[in-house]
């Protein structure tokens, strides 16, 4: 990998219930050289920082109270640095989940609901939950004026899912892409440094890559 | 739309492929890491590693495989064969490992997939089962497990398909997902290595059985017979081995394939 002029300091926060490794490696694969810490006063040091997530809300929240991290997390969000969450990471940037009994860090407004089940797809097969798999994303906007943390991924690339809860924010503008399930299904969200997705970049293949790849970059122009 | 996925499998024994690729250009065919690039440029959906290694002593080698492969694929990454407990699961998952398969060890402690799920979530936690029709309960009795059900269609192996057991393979489906399987890998041994096609009608009805995807597994000749499973076996995924290995069909190929015939496709 090509050394990097200014050596951005990238936090990886490891709730111990997410797969902190796969963001690490694909952070590795483009370059970066990212740490990986349960440690919240790392955040202080940062210049930009990923919350991972897998399994339920409910963990990711106790660990993140427990590890005393649900402040600096907040704290990071508001130094307008770039912040990236990923699935149930996302999720628990809302308010509340249907799935657990934990509030969340309540950094978008809005709630985290069931995908309902029992629908049928266009091939008349059941729609299965958990939503698992490559799913088309349609991002919002056009493409010149679309988040930085998208640039140059093809409209309606595929990304891979894996989730049973979605979130709907309340405020429609800071959904930056979707997904069809049978219902609309937030892909991810945004506003100003603070972006969330759905789906796993770092299971996505090229086009997950390259997410990284656009988070490193805002990386190194938050250090300079 | 979410795309229906095709899904090599590969058997690692001490860390190394075996039945490895074999009809293209490649360094090392028994070389994890170098099949799972070959796979991904392909257009793979997903991979699946099982190890098969009989020595407890060259266990530890699959987490040198999974460490390696996920450093250098990065699509999901499911690995199953040997385990046993929480404790192996959280091994492969640090390894990077994005779902662990369990199979044998469920069967005889189906409370191991509840434990697996609390801890990691039901979407890590992938139930492999290995299942034969039932041709005449009354031979099928297992010593310390009874007799199969009068009115089981289909009865559950372990110990790779060479022990029986008396678990009616659709009620095992029904129960692992409600202890929190997230998935199922459904291998049929009557059709496995045949060449004829997937089991449809166990494929379907585990499928209608459960909410949870369902992998097809066995059987695969042709490109009409993952084109089946995906539509009247009603299947979520599609997996191959040999197929693949020998080069008979192409990854790529099964893709275009059945996005020709309607199935949505990923691109690569």
């Amino acid at each position: 990998m090509t050394a990097i002029p200014t050596n951005p300091r990238i936090v990886v926060l490891n709730t111990r219930a997410a797969n902190v490794h796969s963001v690490e490696k694909a952070l590795r694969k483009v370059g970066a050289d990212p740490v990986v810490t349960s440690d919240p006063g790392e955040l202080e040091t940062a210049d930009a920082a990923v919350l991972p997530g897998v399994g339920a809300s409910d963990a990711v929240m106790r660990a993140l109270n427990t590890l005393g991290m649900s402040e600096p997390v907040k704290n990071f969000a508001a130094y307008g640095k770039p912040l990236l969450c990923v699935c149930v990471g996302l999720q628990v940037l809302f308010d509340s989940s249907e799935e657990g009994q934990l509030p969340g860090l309540g950094l978008f407004d809005g709630d985290v609901q069931l995908i309902p089940y029992g629908m049928t797809d266009e091939l008349g097969a059941a729609m299965k939950v958990p939503h698992m798999g490559w799913n088309e994303v349609t991002f919002a906007g056009d493409d010149a004026d679309r988040n930085p943390m998208f640039k140059g991924i093809p409209q309606g690339s595929h990304f891979y899912f894996v989730h049973s809860y979605r979130c709907v924010p309340d405020n429609e503008a800071e959904i930056a892409a979707t997904t069809q399930y049978g219902v609309e299904i937030c892909a991810a969200v945004a506003r100003g440094n603070v972006i969330g997705t759905q789906f796993h970049p770092e299971k996505s293949g090229d086009v997950g890559l390259q997410i990284y790849k656009n988070f490193l970059d805002l990386a190194v122009e938050s250090v300079s | 739309m979410l795309t229906r996925r095709v899904i090599p499998c590969l058997d690692v024994d001490a860390g190394r492929v075996v039945k490895g690729v074999s009809f293209i250009d490649i360094r090392d065919a028994g070389d994890p890491a170098e099949l799972a690039a070959f796979y991904n440029d392909e257009g793979a959906d997903e991979l699946i590693f099982l190890d098969i290694t009989a020595s407890s002593d060259a266990r530890n080698t699959m987490v040198d495989v999974v460490e390696k492969v996920s450093s250098e694929v990065f699509i999901p990454l499911t690995v199953g064969g040997g385990i046993r407990s929480v404790d192996d699961m959280r091994k492969m998952l640090e390894a990077g490992a994005d779902k662990v398969s369990v199979n044998s060890a469920a069967v005889a402690n189906p409370k191991l997939i509840e434990d697996c799920s609390k801890e990691f979530g039901a979407q890590c936690v992938v139930l492999a089962m290995d299942v034969k029709r039932v041709e005449n309960s009354a031979q099928s009795q297992i010593e310390g497990y009874g007799n199969v059900p009068a009115e089981a269609m289909w009865q559950v192996y372990t110990h790779g398909g060479r022990r029986a057991t008396a678990l009616d393979a659709i009620k095992w489906a029904r129960q692992a997902t409600e202890l929190g399987a997230g998935e199922l890998l459904v291998t049929s041994m009557d059709a496995d290595g045949q060449k004829t096609g997937y089991d449809n009608e166990l494929l379907s009805v585990i499928s209608d059985t459960v909410t949870v995807p369902v992998i097809a597994s066995g059987g695969a000749g042709e490109l009409e017979h993952f084109y089946d499973a995906l539509t009247e076996g009603k299947s979520n995924a599609v997996l191959a081995a040999s197929l693949f290995h020998f080069g008979e069909l192409r990854v790529s190929e099964v893709k275009s394939y059945l996005s020709e015939r309607g199935i949505p496709m990923r691109e690569v």
